[in-house]
Formats: structure tokens, sequence, C-alpha cells
């Protein structure tokens, strides 16, 4: 796929584009490079954090190592996906690239569910931050409660670093709704606003995170107001790299947060 | 893949728009957004300026009762300290340059439609706006603005309770730099889009004008600082709300403990001073890109050295991201660290060093024309070297531990950093006037503001390097408390009435902008007889920029008193130079 040699009809009134692309492609890796910094300032903190903490916790068991895998799993699933959506939109099959497209947003939702019930099964068993509302029925005998209270740098560099994570994986499910289904997307968002909202019990940080969703239906309705037009190839294929990216991070993630920190270690 | 359509360029272009609020506030035009932008930061130096006046008094006259905010109290000098900085660095010295210039003549001088992005050009805008009413509503919410000044070291930043202003205050100072960080990586990504796709045919990289040079790597800058800052104010709203520790290690307050525990205020500082050290390139590199155009401009001679001036900027921007250390060598780090910082820290000193004779190179044997915009260019040359000097002096671990909390740094980056920036705003305001808004602004008014702003500003900081020596405090107002600094106290008195007159002159300037909006004299499309596109173009320049074509470059941007062309310049749109070769 050599884009050096791109069919221009009539000779551009440009100078040829240093990198031999078209503008959006640029700006997504411009962006990525950006994140992948913002990404990294949250690593560092969590290493610093690591290393000027005296016994540092493993506390993860295989259950979290397991659940952690198959989302690791589910993301990886996802990056083939959305290499298909790509090749089909190359090929000019719409209908293939929808499916595969809507497929990818699938997989990104069931790795964000498992995150969540993860997220609030530990919090049940107090690996948790002083924010979180208490889940009913006490803490349990955990040595997670032990956890939280002697190393409070672990809840914040999990909760942190995973919850950045699991916000950019939200937000790229939504990108890849919009350019799946543009603005039919955006009453279906609402409607996985109100399911999650009401779904989730008042005790669970998700409760309130789900307005996350609100505010990306309204962003993304702005959007498309200001810019109502049909998607094409090249949207999805820029959609792909910030999906393939936010797979990236997770592979620094999971070794680094959940396998650096089970039990065996 | 011969199917796929690449309809790139295509997409830039966008019809005008018809509705008023359309073209004037929702605007995708970047010479609207530029002219908003420039508008926000003027807004935001009056109130960064009118800040630092009530410091100036609360500093000689402590007990005075001012008219509506009576007496300044020790707690509200800090307040006044931490706005004025924060204000003044991100919404006047980041946005103007950039956001404002940047965006009305990068496109222009590049010979593009528009930017890249247009739709996220204008929500970058809009973004920052927010940001700046954020930031004021700190002022008016029970407790007031915070105190933790514009560096927002914690311990202090991340307790409630740490001080008055410490609560809700905080909160929207931590948010405001986050919205302020988003706004600024959205533009930073169209910057560098626009300009590595939407140059005009000839433009190549090496003709452009430096002003696009001085852009470009401001906003790669930009990109590559601001999404750390961000990661550090979401860690450090965490800090605040979520109870977490990442800045805080076992405190208490007044006998109480916090709660927090296990954190690293040196991790806040290492974030902050990654971003912090760029950021006060992203304040100069647009002056310093103007200063070179100006001098050549008025000087009717090529800027010397054009290369070695892109490389320098290049090296500048590079070496910034390596020097962060620089700026906690009182944190106790080690030497050996210590010593690899000032290394880097001085190797500044040479692409700096460069610049500046090339600067001088440039004007050595020019025909000179004084207007204001060279006035202020070479104000802002003797500012850089008068600010920058101290620069090398700083960088010495052992000078700097004696120097580092003193009013010494105050004068070195207020001059270097703060004044020369404004310098830069100035030129390109008085240059680029007649282009915005069709005439030109009062030459006789725009002199006077001259002299006044730079006398003004060097009685105001000069002095302040004294300070710093005598072990003067910086962030202290009570001067009568301590015994010592009692014999300084008529150096601060003849800051305070320096800061007066300074300020007056401003008064000037901005009287001068709006008079001249309306009664000014008519501009002619190339007033200062200068080779770039942007004078090639109607006054003020037409929706799309060129009036439905795309200008064809060349030469060079600084094509001045060629032997044998028939004028002292030629523009980079004139081909007749290919004929006398």
């Amino acid at each position: 796929m050599s884009e050096a040699t791109l069919p221009h009809e009539m000779p551009s009134v440009y100078e040829p584009s240093l990198f031999g692309t078209y503008s959006k492609k640029i700006g997504m890796w411009l962006f990525l490079m950006s994140d992948s910094l913002t990404f990294g300032a949250l690593l560092y903190a969590y290493s610093y954090g690591r290393i000027s903490t005296p016994n540092w916790p493993t506390p993860f068991h295989s259950e979290s190592i397991v659940n952690a895998t198959i989302m690791t799993a589910f993301l990886l699933t996802s990056s083939l996906t959305m290499v298909l959506a790509v090749r089909a939109s190359t090929e000019g099959n719409a209908k293939a690239q929808r499916l595969w497209l809507l497929a990818t947003m699938a997989c990104g939702m069931g790795f964000v569910l498992l995150h969540g019930r993860e997220w609030s099964k530990l919090i049940a068993e107090g690996l948790t931050l002083p924010v979180f509302p208490k889940p009913p029925g006490g803490e349990t005998a955990s040595e997670f409660v032990n956890v939280s209270k002697t190393v409070p740098q672990f809840a914040a560099t999990f909760f942190g670093l995973t919850g950045m994570h699991m916000l950019h994986v939200t937000l790229g499910v939504v990108y890849l709704g919009i350019v799946a289904l543009r603005r039919y997307f955006i009453p279906i968002l609402l409607v996985f606003w109100l399911a999650a909202w009401l779904g989730t019990p008042a005790y669970s940080p998700f409760h309130y995170g789900a307005h996350v969703l609100l505010l990306a239906a309204i962003v993304c309705s702005i959007i498309l107001w200001l810019k109502p037009k049909v998607y094409d190839s090249s949207d999805v294929e820029v959609a792909g790299l910030y999906w393939h990216f936010v797979d990236l991070v997770w592979m620094f993630i999971f070794p680094l947060v959940y396998l650096m920190s089970a039990k065996i270690l | 893949m011969a199917t796929r359509e690449f309809a790139a360029h295509d997409a830039h272009v966008h019809a005008a728009p018809t509705s008023w609020i359309r073209k004037y506030v929702f605007s995708l035009d970047h010479k609207v957004i530029g002219i908003q932008y420039f508008f926000l930061a003027l807004t935001a130096v009056f109130v960064g300026m009118f800040l630092s006046l009530l410091m100036r008094i609360h500093l000689i006259w402590p007990a005075a009762a001012l008219p509506l905010l009576g007496e300044i109290k020790p707690e509200t000098y800090l307040t006044l300290l931490t706005m004025h900085g924060t204000i003044m660095v991100f919404f006047v010295l980041t946005t103007a340059p950039q956001g404002g210039f940047g965006n009305y003549f990068l496109p222009i001088q590049i010979g593009a439609p528009d930017m890249a992005f247009p739709v996220l050009n204008m929500l970058s805008f809009w973004v920052t706006a927010l940001a700046f009413v954020v930031m004021l509503s700190a002022f008016f919410v029970v407790g007031g603005a915070p105190l933790h000044g514009w560096t927002g070291y914690p311990p202090l930043s991340a307790l409630p309770a740490a001080g008055p202003g410490e609560a809700l205050g905080a909160d929207l100072w931590v948010i405001s730099i986050a919205l302020f960080c988003l706004g600024a990586l959205m533009s930073a990504l169209n910057f560098i889009t626009t300009t590595l796709d939407m140059r005009a045919k000839g433009m190549t990289l090496m003709r452009m004008p430096l002003t696009c040079w001085a852009w470009f790597i401001t906003a790669i800058l930009g990109l590559l600082a601001f999404g750390v800052l961000l990661s550090a104010g979401i860690l450090l709203l965490l800090d605040r709300n979520a109870g977490t520790s990442f800045f805080v290690p076992l405190v208490t307050i007044n006998g109480q403990l916090t709660g927090h525990r296990g954190g690293s205020p040196l991790l806040w500082q290492h974030l902050f001073w990654f971003f912090g050290h760029p950021e006060v390139y992203i304040a100069i590199l647009p002056a310093m890109g103007l200063c070179s155009q100006l001098l050549s401009v008025f000087s009717r001679k090529p800027i010397f050295g054009y290369k070695a001036m892109v490389y320098a900027m290049l090296s500048i921007g590079f070496l910034g991201f390596m020097v962060w250390g620089h700026h906690m060598f009182m944190s106790g780090m080690s030497p050996y660290t210590a010593f690899a910082f000032s290394v880097m820290t001085m190797a500044i000193g040479v692409p700096s060093a460069i610049k500046t004779f090339n600067w001088l190179g440039t004007i050595w044997k020019g025909r000179i024309r004084f207007t204001s915009p060279m006035l202020f260019a070479l104000g802002f040359v003797s500012l850089f070297i008068s600010g920058g000097i101290s620069g090398p002096f700083l960088a010495q671990p052992v000078l700097d531990i004696q120097l580092h909390d003193t009013y010494f740094v105050v004068g070195h980056f207020h001059l270097i950093m703060g004044v020369a920036s404004i310098f830069g705003i100035f030129a390109a305001t008085y240059y680029w006037f007649p282009k915005m808004f069709g005439r030109m602004m009062n030459e006789g008014m725009a002199r006077w503001h001259f002299f006044i702003t730079l006398i003004g500003t060097y009685a105001i900081f000069m002095p302040m390097h004294y300070l710093g020596m005598a072990a003067h405090l910086r962030r202290y107002s009570q001067l009568t408390e301590l015994k010592y600094l009692h014999g300084l106290v008529p150096l601060q008195e003849f800051m305070t009435y320096a800061a007066f007159v300074t300020i007056a002159g401003q008064f000037l300037f901005l009287f001068n902008l709006f008079w001249s909006m309306k009664f000014g004299e008519k501009a002619t499309d190339n007033p200062w007889e200068a080779t770039t596109l942007e004078w090639t173009t109607a006054t003020p320049p037409p929706h799309d920029n060129f009036g439905g074509h795309i200008p064809v470059v060349y030469n060079g941007p600084y094509e001045y008193s060629v032997p044998g062309a028939p004028r002292d310049f030629i523009m980079q749109t004139d081909p007749a130079i290919l004929k006398a070769h």
C-alpha cells in the first residue's frame, strides 16, 4: 500500500506532503505521539511510586490474572477485526466494513465490561480509593484491605492507569461507532449511557463514570452538526490507528500493572 | 489500492459562512480565530497586569486600604502572585504569539486557504476560552483563588485544607490548566499538519519565513509538553479529590494527619518541569522568529544565516526537553545529576548566541527603517541579551542554590520570558495590524509606547538582580518584618513607581489599537515593502486568503536589496528573479 504513488487526477496546488499521505492521518499520528507522552507520564508516575515504596505488594491472585488475560485476548482480537475493517474499506465493501467495525466495538465493549467487573470485585474485596463509596456488606477480611491501608500507592496507580486506559477504550468505541453508523450512533450511545447509569448501583464508580458517555454524545453531536459528512475509507484507517494505539498501551499496562504484581512474584 | 480516494486537500476548503454567529463567533476561518485568540490574550494581559500592580502596591504600602478591595492580606499577595503567573504564562505568552498571530498568519505565509483542520481549530479556541473563564472564576468562589504559585507545587497545591483558596479555587485552577492543555494540544497538531501538508507550490521548507519555522517548532514543543502536564494535572486532581497520594507524603496540618502517605512532591516537580521548561521556549520561539523577520524587512537586507537560524531554533527546541532538572537544583538532587542538567543548560547558550549574532549580522550596515515594529524587534534583541545573560549564572548548581529563591530569578525570567516575548507580541501587533484591520497604527503613539515600555521594564526588572544578590526572598511580601531588607525598600519603591509609569504606557497602546481600528490611516496591501505572501493578498485578506487561487512561490522570503532588481525587494511570488539570473 504505497501512498507515495497517490493517483492525483489534477496536479496538486501544494508542495508534496513531507510524509506522502493525507492530513487526517498525520494529525492522528501527531495526536498519538502526544497521547503516548500522556501515558508515558502516568507510567513514569507508577514506576516512581513503585521504586520509592519499600515492600511493594503483589496481591493479584490467579483469578485476576486469568480475567486480565481474557481482556487482553479481547483487545488483540479487536485489533484483528479492525485490520479487517480497514481492508474492507479499501476494497469499497461498505457492508463488510460496517460489520467488522461493529465486531471491533463488541470486543472493545467486552473488554470494558470485564474490566468493570474486575474493578467492582476488587473494590468489594477492599482494594479501593478513599473517594469510592463503601460497597454494602462491609469489608471482607481480604489482604486487599491491608494493601489499601499500608501502600495507598498501589490502589492509586492501579486505578489511575487502568482508569485512563479504560477511558481511552470507551472513547475508542464511541469513535468507531460514529465512523460506522454516523449520526445513527448518537441514540444508541444515549441508550448505552442510560443502561450504564441505571444498571450500576450507586456505590459503584461506574454509576457516575457513565456520564462520560453522555458527554461524548454531546460532543459528537456538536462535531457532526459542524461537519455533516460521509465518512470514507481514510476515516476507517485513521480510527484504526487510534484503536491499535490503545491496544498497544494495554500491552504495557498488562505486564507492568498485572503480571508484575501477581501473587507468585 | 488504486481505488482509494484521497480527497485530502480538497477537504480543507470550506465555504464562506453567511450567518453572523458562524462568521464572528463560531467561525472556522483561521483569521477570525486568530483575532479571537488575540483579544483573549489582550483581556488576559490586562487582568494579569492589574494583579501585578496590586502586588507592587502591597509590597511598599502593606497597610494601604485600596478602593473596593480594601487592605491586601499577605495570603492575598500569594493569590495575586499565583494568578498573575498563571494568567500571563498560559493565557498571554502561550496564547497570543502562537494562537493569535500564528493562527492568522501561518496559513497565509505558506500560501494555504486555511488550517488543515478548521473545526479542530475552532474547538481549540473555545476550549482555551473556557479554560480562561474557569481560571477567572477561581477569584469568585468561597476562599478565593489558590496561592500555590503558577508552578503548583504539592503538598500545598494538593491539600484543600492547606490554605485559603486551596479548596474550590485550586480545583478550578487545575481544571483550567487541564482544559488549556487540551486546547493547546489540538492547536499544536493542527499547526504541524498545516505546515507539513499545505505549503503552496514552490514553498519548500527552506523557503518558509522564519516566523513559520518558529510556529512550527513551537507547535512540536507544545505537542510533546502539554500531554505531560495534562497527566500531571489529572494526578493532582485525583490527589485533591479522590484521596490518592501521588504527590503527597505523610504530612500534618495543624497537628492533624491529612490521610495522605507515601507520595512524592518531587514526582510533580519532574512532570511539571518536563513541561515547564519547553513552555519557556513555547513563549519565546515565536518572538524569535518574528524578530528575525522584522530585522530583515526593516534593514532591507537578507537575514544573516537563514539555515543557521532554523537549525538553532531546532536545537533550542530539542535541548529544551533535556534541561528540566535545572529548576530543581534545590530539591536535593544528586550533584552528578545536577552537573548533567547544568551542562545541557549551558549548551543552550550556543544556539541562542548563534541567533543573537545573526540578528546583529542582519542589521549590520543595513539601511534601517526605524518604524515601530522595528523598534520593538530591536527592543526584543536587547531584552533577550539582558535576560539571557543571567541564564548561565542560574545554570550553575552552586550559584543557583544561593540565587534560586530570590528576586534574581524573578528578574531573569521576567526579562527573557516575560517582557521579551511581550515585545515580540507588540512588534507583531504593529507589524500585522495593517493586514488584519486594514489601517495603520498611529506611529507617534507607538513610539511613545515603545520608549516608555523599554525604559520602564528595565527600571522594574533590572534592580531585581541586585535584590536577588542581596538575598531578598521572592514570593515574600512582608518587607518591613525583616531587618536585613530595610535597606532594600527604596529600591522596591523605585520599582513600584516604574511599574505605575509602565502600566500607564500600556493604556496608550490600548487606546492606539482601538483608535487606529476606526481612525487610522488606510493601509495599502504592502505598507512595509515586505516579501512574504501575506503582503501579496488584499487587505484584509478574503475568506480563502488569496481570492480563489493558491499562489506559486519562486523565491526565498528574504530577497532584499538584490543587485540588479528593479526594487529593493523581490516578492516570494515574483518570478522575475528567475529571468535575472
